[in-house]
């Protein structure tokens, strides 16, 4: 008995996955026996899920924990984006609930795809090899294929699923091929023997061919451009709420994976993969700054300025250093904050005949609702990252971390698509504080309220007091060095 | 004299403590809760300029050192939370607390809808503009220096004239295009020297040796490209020809009070930043480019006040010759002297002054007329005479008519010019004359002539509100002309040492270039 409790707490580091898979079992069996109205308490005990799993990683001690050989590594920077992870989730379930009500869509499966989901994004954050990382994004991504597709009676929604489902097997087929090149040049699968065999054995074209496939697996993960296609068609598809987790969750679990793939693994021939990511950092900025200024319809915009967002983060990951992890974790956490904060706005655009999506219903808006009108623009320039809201702090660390790491070009391009990118965000608040008043939208449900005044707070006073968030990022970032 | 508590602090952030008591107090937009707005603006500003005033009372004018300095942990990595002054920064601090209450009281009457977001709007900028002048620290200044453009553009796009939109863009646009090669220029400074203290990198020595860059080298090496990337901000914020052409579109469409904010306050940012920044601490830069500043300079006093004549908007027109006023100040900045950096700094604060006065005389007739057309108006002296003595001080101000502050500076300016280089006063001086043309045309246009218009024959002079608006102006403009000593000799001792700092700095440099030739 005692062996047995000892092998139990063995596994303690991956006591927040594990009460994930238990809680999505244990809530599928509910909801198949409650069958109707069942929807409300699950999505309840979910977030209550979430919160027990988030608990359990705050209780775990500090240092590297590494499980299964290897496969499953628990440190500082895991928890640190699992938390990230999990509050995002949460907040997407709750800002959830009221719109799946009133689309008729209130179906438990629910919120326990989105848990299956979170445990493959949990498992992708802490692997520690090539397999572990593979099975944590198709558990991932198979959730979220089956979320995109969720109003089945919807053509766009169909059609998001579909092409996120296609072009997704794509990328896994083209990380698995990678993965496979690796391990057959190096003879690892744990991303310290890659590591180290990368070390003694220098790279090779074989090598440098692997890691070129497994970034671009991963870089269709993160929607950076080249690989981006899918993710205004999605965005615009899908239910806005999902469109919410999308935006929020999955960004932060596929950068995790593609830092610890370039930190962990290949360190030694970062030269080789900072040209990668210096290019897809470029590109991404650059189109989600352009791409951005044409679009009319605002799911879709905030696909684009999502996709400029990860060009950001991934400047910081170019730097390959301590500073640059550092200025991507800053990045990703203010980020999500952001995220979901528009997406509440987004949500809220809703009157008597449903939702609206086109920015120019927004016209007017300060005349309406103020606080919303005043909310919404803060976030805006929050994401456009004029000081001095939260958004700035997160483009300052990333650059900064680039001019450390002597990447000028990189800065300067970056910074001028910032400018760009400032022009669309402008656009929308000019159409909420200068334009004529449309038609009131229906008042705000109270959970999209909270996750607003949230985010709002958060955008306007981090200024006050940014310590906290730099110093958690920057224990977390020390894992890798 | 110290205080034993926060003063910088507590002068930037009553304003930011007003707008909250305004958004938590004022509920409706009634008339009760228009005029609850009003007042509370009005008497925190009055409050803030009280307080600010303290800091000129407690100021040691021997002293260079930065004073009233406060400091708190903040972003860590040494980025902290620093205030202080200096003789230099302290006037412009002074300046903005003392034109608010002025900017609310202009916008008694003029504003009527959402009366309580215009102020709010109003008060957040206050803190930002006071903010950029205490900052020590860099991104403590690029957060104010940047943050300001959300408000501006709001005052600008929500309460602006029919062009609004555009207006508020290409503002919002150019200043954030300026600003970002500044804030990269500023994370290079961090990286090399490993702090963003102000106080420190003042005497801190950047590189200057030449880089090669592709068949040519790059003189004056790191310096040349910091001193370029913050010459990009200050330029467009100035405005210096040629990146000018937001000013003219911002004035016009923006509230009378706006375009005070803007013409006073948010334009001497590009010149202070000269002061603080561009000049101590990147000296080879500064003495390499000297040169070209001078040329844009002179292009903007001759060419600015050429197109000022042409106008037909008086708002347009005299934010024209605020761009040739901007003018001699970055001559004066960057003739190095003593001289004409006093010259520069006074001038900044007398335009400041006479800036906003002639603003708020445009908004004074457009309040009744609503059309800023010169065209539109004649003979306004039988009418008005009030209105036309306070309009006639200004424009002499503007003219440069000793007796008046604008004399005293642009005197200092060209002096130093004179002592630097003949040629540059010599076409600076044109501009004197220049501005004369068009500042005494307008004035003939609207004051002088027969009054023909029908509308305009029940016109009203100036109320009490107005003439309260008017009164100090009209009383500093002429006081600081006669008497300029107060302004020179608070900033002299800062000044002096700005210029020793620069010149041993050069000299310096000058010697490890020469080591390194030998």
């Amino acid at each position: 008995m005692d062996d047995a409790f000892a092998a139990l707490t063995t596994y303690a580091p991956a006591l927040p996955e594990i009460i994930l898979a238990l809680g999505a079992l244990a809530l599928l069996t509910y909801g198949v026996f409650r069958d109707d109205n069942a929807a409300k308490t699950v999505e309840w005990l979910t977030i209550g899920v979430l919160a027990a799993a988030g608990w359990a990683i705050v209780a775990q001690p500090a240092g590297d924990q590494i499980l299964f050989k290897g496969s499953f590594v628990n440190d500082d920077f895991a928890r640190f984006m699992k938390l990230l992870v999990l509050a995002a989730s949460a907040f997407s379930i709750l800002m959830a609930s009221d719109y799946l009500r009133k689309m008729k869509m209130d179906q438990y499966e629910f919120p326990v795809l989105i848990l299956f989901a979170v445990l493959g994004m949990m498992i992708m954050i802490s692997a520690g090899g090539l397999i572990a990382l593979y099975l944590g994004l198709e558990m991932q991504s198979l959730a979220l294929y089956v979320v995109a597709a969720f109003r089945r009676d919807s053509v766009r929604s169909s059609e998001a699923g579909l092409k996120y489902f296609v072009l997704g097997a794509l990328s896994s087929g083209m990380l698995l091929y990678g993965a496979s090149l690796v391990y057959g040049f190096t003879g690892a699968i744990t991303f310290t023997k890659i590591a180290a065999a990368v070390q003694t054995g220098g790279d090779n074209i074989g090598l440098v061919f692997g890691l070129v496939f497994l970034l671009a697996g991963i870089a269709f993960k993160v929607s950076a451009v080249p690989f981006h296609m899918w993710t205004p068609d999605v965005y615009q598809g899908a239910p806005t709420p999902i469109t919410a987790f999308f935006a929020g969750a999955p960004k932060v679990a596929a950068f995790a994976m593609l830092m610890r793939v370039a930190l962990d693994a290949f360190p030694a021939i970062a030269n080789q993969w900072q040209q990668i990511v210096v290019f897809l950092a470029i590109a991404s900025m650059l189109l989600g700054a352009f791409a951005a200024i044409g679009q009319t319809n605002i799911k879709r915009l905030m696909a684009y300025s999502s996709i400029g967002h990860m060009g950001y983060a991934l400047v910081g990951l170019a730097a390959a250093s301590q500073n640059g992890t550092r200025a991507v974790l800053i990045y990703l956490a203010i980020y999500v904050v952001m995220t979901l904060g528009a997406f509440a706005c987004i949500l809220a655009m809703r009157r008597s005949d449903g939702m609206v999506e086109d920015i120019n219903e927004l016209r007017g808006l300060a005349q309406n609702d103020l606080t919303l009108a005043f909310l919404l623009a803060m976030l805006l320039f929050s994401l456009a990252g004029i000081p001095p809201l939260a958004g700035f702090f997160a483009k300052f660390y990333v650059f900064l971390a680039a001019i450390e790491a002597r990447l000028y070009t990189l800065a300067i391009i970056g910074v001028l698509a910032s400018v760009v990118g400032a022009y669309y965000y402008l656009r929308i608040v000019k159409i909420m504080f200068f334009d004529e008043a449309a038609e009131p939208f229906e008042p705000m449900a109270r959970p999209l309220k909270l996750v607003l005044a949230l985010s709002g707070i958060f955008v306007l006073a981090y200024v006050a007091y940014p310590l906290p968030l730099v110093e958690a990022a920057n224990a977390a970032a020390k894992s890798f060095f | 004299m110290t205080y034993d508590w926060p003063i910088l602090s507590a002068v930037t952030f009553l304003p930011l403590i007003g707008a909250l008591l305004i958004v938590l107090m004022v509920h409706d937009d009634d008339e009760a809760a228009q005029g609850n707005a009003r007042w509370t603006a009005l008497w925190v500003t009055i409050v803030t300029f009280l307080v600010s005033l303290l800091i000129w009372w407690g100021f040691n004018p021997k002293s260079a050192e930065f004073q009233f300095v406060e400091e708190h942990e903040w972003l860590g990595g040494n980025i902290r939370y620093k205030m202080g002054v200096d003789g230099i920064s302290m006037l412009f601090v002074i300046l903005t607390t003392f034109l608010m209450p002025i900017c609310v009281l202009a916008s008694w009457d003029a504003i009527k809808t959402r009366v309580k977001e215009y102020m709010i709007a109003f008060l957040v900028l206050e803190t930002l503009m006071i903010g950029v002048f205490c900052a020590l620290d860099l991104v403590l200044f690029y957060l104010f220096f940047e943050g300001g453009l959300i408000p501006m553009f709001l005052i600008i796009g929500v309460w602006g004239g029919k062009r609004r939109v555009y207006a508020s863009f290409k503002f919002f646009m150019y200043t954030l295009l300026g600003s970002v090669l500044m804030l990269l220029a500023m994370m290079a400074m961090y990286s090399q020297a490993g702090t963003t203290d102000i106080p420190t990198l003042l005497t801190y020595k950047f590189p200057s040796g030449p880089i090669p860059f592709l068949n040519w080298e790059i003189q004056g090496g790191v310096q040349t490209l910091l001193w370029f990337a913050f010459f990009a901000s200050f330029a467009v914020k100035m405005p210096m020809w040629p990146v000018h052409t937001w000013l003219p579109d911002a004035h016009v469409e923006a509230p009378t009070a706006g375009s005070v904010i803007l013409a006073a306050i948010l334009l001497k940012m590009g010149g202070y930043g000269f002061l603080r920044f561009s000049i101590p601490m990147f000296p080879v830069a500064s003495e390499l480019y000297a040169g070209f500043v001078f040329a844009l300079s002179i292009i903007a006093i001759i060419y600015t006040s050429l197109v000022a004549y042409a106008q037909q908007d008086m708002k347009k027109l005299i934010a024209y010759s605020s761009v040739a006023h901007m003018g001699f100040v970055t001559m004066g900045v960057f003739t190095l002297t003593v001289q004409g950096v006093q010259g520069g700094i006074f001038q900044m604060l007398s335009h400041g002054i006479v800036s906003a006065a002639l603003f708020l005389c445009v908004g004074v007739i457009y309040d009744r007329m609503h059309t800023r057309e010169i065209s539109a108006y004649g003979g306004l002296v039988d009418r008005m005479p009030i209105y036309a003595f306070c309009l006639m001080v200004f424009t002499m101000a503007n003219v440069g008519l000793p007796g008046t502050s604008g004399f005293v500076g642009e005197f200092l300016t060209l002096l130093g010019a004179f002592r630097v280089n003949t040629w540059v006063a010599f076409f600076a001086t044109t501009g004197v004359i220049l501005s004369a043309v068009y500042a005494l045309w307008l004035y003939r246009a609207v004051i002088f002539g027969v009054m023909e218009k029908a509308s305009l024959k029940s016109i009203r002079d100036m109320n009490m509100r107005e003439i309260a608006i008017m009164a100090p102006l009209v009383i500093l403009t002429i006081f600081f002309g006669i008497y300029p000593a107060p302004l020179l000799d608070v900033c002299a001792v800062s000044v002096k040492q700005l210029i020793s700092n620069y010149q041993l700095a050069l000299s310096a440099a000058g010697q490890s270039q020469l080591a390194l030739t030998h």
